[in-house]
């Protein structure tokens, strides 16, 4: 094997949900290990090594990605949300309420990037039809529901009436 | 030799005074709270100071003799904190113990390949490091000397003179054979107007892919020499009888802890030798180490559902579509191990005849290892190959003698009035309305206006189909089957574990053995406790998880095999009437009355005609637990109450293969519409519906959703997800690039139905079904040969139908044709 080259590590600064953290960072860490093994916030999740799952998506500066495709020290400056900023003093937003009432999560572990991506969606499109959420949520993968009753619950959220 | 088991007797467990309103309701999950804010805690979440990643280095060939493992340079790595080779795990372990009979008893399974690599993915050696990054950067450093070696890779080549052979101290590569017999194959066939002959039928290799990967975090208490095992492993019971042996400990040592899981669908059940490399290492480096799975890693080594070849397939059937019987030959690839097999030699026994009242039935069953990764238990784990090709012999049969295979399916099915019905080989379908639910389905999608939809279908140029799919849910096993594969087990029957106590400010607390994975445990139990003890679901503070040192669990404990509604709820059952018995007792000493005079009612025990001589249930607990003077002394209550649920099992006659294997038999039946291009193959499914009969449904929102989850999951395997090996023995498929599972955008219109037969041999008359038989890929199989009938009657052999095989059939049916042939008598 070659020789591996010496890490190299940046400084970064984010405000995450409001908070502001500056972290030294090595050079080659993922966004979704930073958020989970720096900063402890693990409400975002890891599903797979390339990319489609959707597990770990976050909202940057305003717009959805998906944190294990890119490195931590593309952010530094931005602004992050994740799942762990989406209810208010323990009150459930109405999307994450709108899950529990249509059981749109058995395992819970899409969840959070499923929220992040349903969110991102209601704010472009407050009254998205069946097939704006199932093209909005494509890129997050659940095993659990077969994505039913996450229709139903992004349907519901959005004030719109959801057949039972 | 034991007497067969006959119908059971229900179960005797003190029934609850009154039955109030939660079980049957869908009360929201209390497990949701935690999970939609990300506060769920899943193994990786956890940390440690000072902890230790582990990367495990994995061999690049399908099979190789590793003539060296040199970790020297990973050592030198900055960061790298340890390595475990091969070597060392042979000198400090001994080999899994093997569930088969011999010749597949000779395995020599370690946590490390020792000597051999068997399959491209296979663990030779562990790297520890600060970091995930270093410990998969040092990884690379550590350098095998690997001999490739031939690579066998289809498990019909298994038996050549010249295949390669795996496992030298096996002998041979058929590690477990068993020949099935029952009724009378010869009376059958002589009656026969047709028989009907199909030379093979393959089930593909695929699994449920849960979305969170495998992994532990794991220390070592070097005072205690115990470990703690912080895991989504889905059924500790087993991976403790497995480990322990192996490490040379008792099961104490080994304390399991779970709480959140990210979906298990019995993919989850062996981890066991990642975890012993865990425990070895954190004992090696004296600290805490982490080990999360790659998804790569997931799919290259982690439990393949099983892929199974039915060979020479002969099926006795009257001129009018009655079925007498079949014989074939079931050739199962189990991969290079055998983790949890041979068990799925048998556990399809426990659906021998589908839901049909065939009863002569021969089938042998041969398992071969061969180089690719091991199986284990998958969503529906060996029935739902079975109940496969009964689906697949009954459209074909039905194609092939110009029948309907909804009458080919009525005129079969075993009927309402037969139940409790005794299988040929000693299994008890405890209850259920097959046709019924047929009517229910075919009622959904509409079928009486379909020839309209055919014709409109056509005038756009595609083709319609319907298909059916029918299938069984068998769960609570009884694991005494395991005395079919190997007479010297001592394993039999099955029990689950929950206490229930009242604490001291009123505090009711119940505990689990069960290891659940979006089953909603928390809910259901807390539904059942609420209803016994007259509180509300709010009230029920049910932990979240599992983990050995709550003392609630026993041998069998975990979540699989569809059985948490019977065993699960029947151990929270049985100890909140034990408690609800105390609480009685309690407050009658208190207020001077009998036990029988106390009713427990909206948070009190009051006297049933007195209702102010109350006390709350914050008074009984304080009275036990803090403030116990002055009680009488033979006063027997503790309000921490344990109960082991344990089904009426018998074990197994091992001679005639015969008894009862499995308590609950949940019922689905659904059906596809597709329409397919033909120029393309491409197909969609355009109508779905699923009807489900599970029994009694304590919370029918959780049940509905493991019905959807179910779905799902077949219509993803009977259409793209495969795990495709090239004849080297690479994996096609080793992520979700490859390996496409269903998206958003995959999902057809469906709509659900249900019945409910309550069970006669479960205390609360429910039934297991979280694994849901496969249905799907049934369905849609049958929907595409229906579909293609015009095209020259292909017959799909297959369980995986991508576009590209369906393009095969379209552009040469007469190929699959000729797998099948009917003779006239």
């Amino acid at each position: 094997m070659a020789e591996i080259p010496v890490v190299t590590a940046e400084t970064v600064t984010v405000d995450v949900n409001g908070t502001t953290y500056e972290r030294e960072v090595e050079a080659r860490r993922l966004l979704i290990h930073f958020l989970r093994d720096d900063l402890d916030l693990t409400g975002s999740h890891v599903g797979c090594d390339t990319g489609n799952c959707g597990a770990c998506s976050v909202i940057v500066d305003g717009i959805l990605v998906k944190s294990c495709m890119l490195l931590a020290v593309q952010v530094d400056g931005a602004k992050i949300e994740t799942v762990e900023a989406l209810a208010e003093e323990e009150q459930l937003s109405p999307l994450q309420q709108a899950f529990s009432d249509h059981h749109a999560l058995q395992c819970g572990y899409c969840t959070p990037g499923m929220l992040m991506s349903a969110t991102a969606l209601l704010r472009e499109n407050p009254r998205p039809n069946d097939e704006e959420i199932a093209r909005a949520i494509q890129g997050n993968i659940c095993r659990c529901t077969g994505y039913w009753n996450i229709f139903k619950a992004v349907k519901a959220a959005s004030g719109q009436e959801v057949a039972e | 030799m034991t007497e067969p088991t006959t119908v059971a007797e229900p179960i005797v467990v003190e029934e609850a005074e009154t039955k109030r309103g939660y079980a049957g309701q869908s009360v929201p999950r209390k497990e949701d709270k935690r999970l939609v804010q990300g506060e769920g805690v899943f193994f990786d979440d956890v940390k440690r100071h000072n902890m230790g990643y582990v990367h495990f280095v994995r061999s690049p060939y399908a099979h190789a003799k590793l003539r060296s493992v040199d970790v020297s340079k990973a050592l030198e790595h900055p960061g790298v904190l340890g390595t475990l080779t091969g070597d060392e795990v042979a000198l400090l372990t001994d080999p899994f113990f093997q569930i088969s009979s011999p010749p597949g008893a000779h395995l020599r399974d370690f946590c490390l390949a020792v000597g051999k690599a068997r399959f491209v993915g296979e663990p030779v050696a562990a790297v520890v490091a600060t970091t995930r990054e270093t410990a998969r950067d040092a990884s690379e450093l550590v350098e095998v000397d690997y001999e490739p070696l031939p690579a066998l890779t289809d498990a019909r080549e298994a038996l050549a003179d010249d295949a390669p052979l795996l496992h030298d101290e096996a002998g041979t590569n058929l590690t477990w054979e068993g020949v099935y017999e029952w009724g009378d194959l010869d009376a059958a066939f002589a009656e026969a107007d047709r028989v009907v002959k199909i030379s093979e039928l393959h089930f593909d290799r695929f699994n449920s892919t849960p979305l969170e990967c495998n992994g532990a975090l794991v220390e070592f208490n070097r005072g205690t020499g115990q470990w703690t095992i912080i895991t989504n492993n889905q059924f500790p019971g087993f991976a403790a009888i497995m480990m322990g042996p192996a490490m040379r400990v008792g099961l104490d040592k080994l304390r399991f802890v779970t709480q959140d899981i990210g979906g298990g669908f019995g993919n989850k059940i062996t981890s066991h030798p990642q975890l012993v490399a865990c425990c070895l290492l954190a004992r090696k480096l004296n600290r805490p180490v982490q080990w999360t799975e790659w998804r790569t890693d997931f799919h290259l080594s982690m439990s393949h559902g099983n892929e199974r070849w039915f060979q020479d397939t002969e099926v006795a059937v009257k001129e009018d579509g009655t079925l007498l019987g079949f014989r074939t030959t079931a050739l199962d690839d189990a991969g290079a191990w055998l983790r949890y097999e041979p068990l799925g030699g048998v556990i399809w026994a426990q659906v021998t005849p589908g839901m049909y009242r065939w009863r002569h039935i021969r089938l042998d069953f041969k398992q071969v290892t061969t180089n690719k990764a091991p199986v284990s238990p998958n969503r529906g784990y060996s029935r739902m190959q079975h109940l496969w090709f009964t689906e697949r012999v009954i459209d074909i049969v039905a194609q092939e003698l110009g029948l309907d295979p909804v009458e080919v399916r009525k005129r079969n099915y075993i009927r309402a009035e037969d139940m409790p019905y005794e299988t040929p080989n000693g299994c008890v379908y405890d209850s259920g309305d097959y046709a019924k639910m047929l009517d229910l389905a075919l009622e959904l999608v509409g079928h009486g206006g379909l020839e309209e939809k055919r014709a409109d279908a056509e005038s756009r140029g595609k083709l319609l189909g319907v298909g059916i799919g029918s299938t069984l849910d068998s769960g609570t096993n009884n694991f005494g089957q395991s005395r079919l594969i190997n007479p010297e087990l001592q394993f039999s029957g099955n029990n689950e574990v929950a206490t229930v106590k009242l604490d001291i400010f009123g505090e009711i607390v119940v505990t689990l053995g069960t290891t659940p994975q979006g089953q909603s445990h928390e809910t259901t139990a807390a539904q059942v406790v609420a209803d016994i003890l007259g509180c509300s679901v709010d009230d029920v503070n049910v932990r979240a998880g599992h983990d050995s040192y709550w003392n609630s669990h026993a041998g069998f404990s975990g979540t699989y095999a569809s059985q948490f509604a019977v065993t699960g709820l029947g151990a929270v059952k049985g100890a909140t009437d034990m408690l609800a018995v105390e609480m009685k007792k309690l407050a009658s000493v208190v207020l001077g009355c009998t036990p029988d005079d106390i009713e427990l009612a909206e948070g009190f025990a009051r006297m049933r005609e007195n209702h102010e001589a109350a006390l709350p249930f914050m008074a009984l607990g304080a009275i036990i637990n803090a403030n116990n003077a002055g009680l009488p002394e033979d006063l027997d209550v503790t309000l921490n109450c344990r109960y082991v649920y344990r089904p009426p099992f018998q074990p197994p006659d091992v001679e005639r293969k015969f008894g009862n294997l499995t308590l609950t038999y949940a019922a689905q039946v659904h059906v596809a519409v597709v329409e397919v291009d033909p120029e393309t193959g491409v197909y969609e499914i355009v109508d779905y519906a699923a009807v489900d009969d599970c029994g009694k449904r304590i919370n029918p929102q959780v049940v509905e959703g493991q019905v959807m989850g179910a779905t799902a999951q077949a219509i993803g395997a009977a259409t793209h997800e495969t795990f495709t090996y090239d004849e080297d023995g690479n994996l096609l498929t080793p992520n979700f690039y490859d390996y496409h599972v269903p998206h958003a955008l995959d999902m057809p219109p469906l709509k659900t139905g249900n019945i409910e037969s309550p069970s006669p041999f479960t205390s609360m008359g429910t039934k297991g079904m979280g694994e849901g038989g496969g249905a799907g890929i049934h369905a849609v199989c049958a929907a595409l040969q229906d579909a293609l009938r015009p095209r020259g009657n292909p017959i799909v052999y297959d369980s995986s139908n991508p576009y590209h095989r369906v393009w095969e059939l379209l552009s040469d049916p007469e190929s699959s044709r000729q797998r099948v042939t009917v003779e006239s008598r």
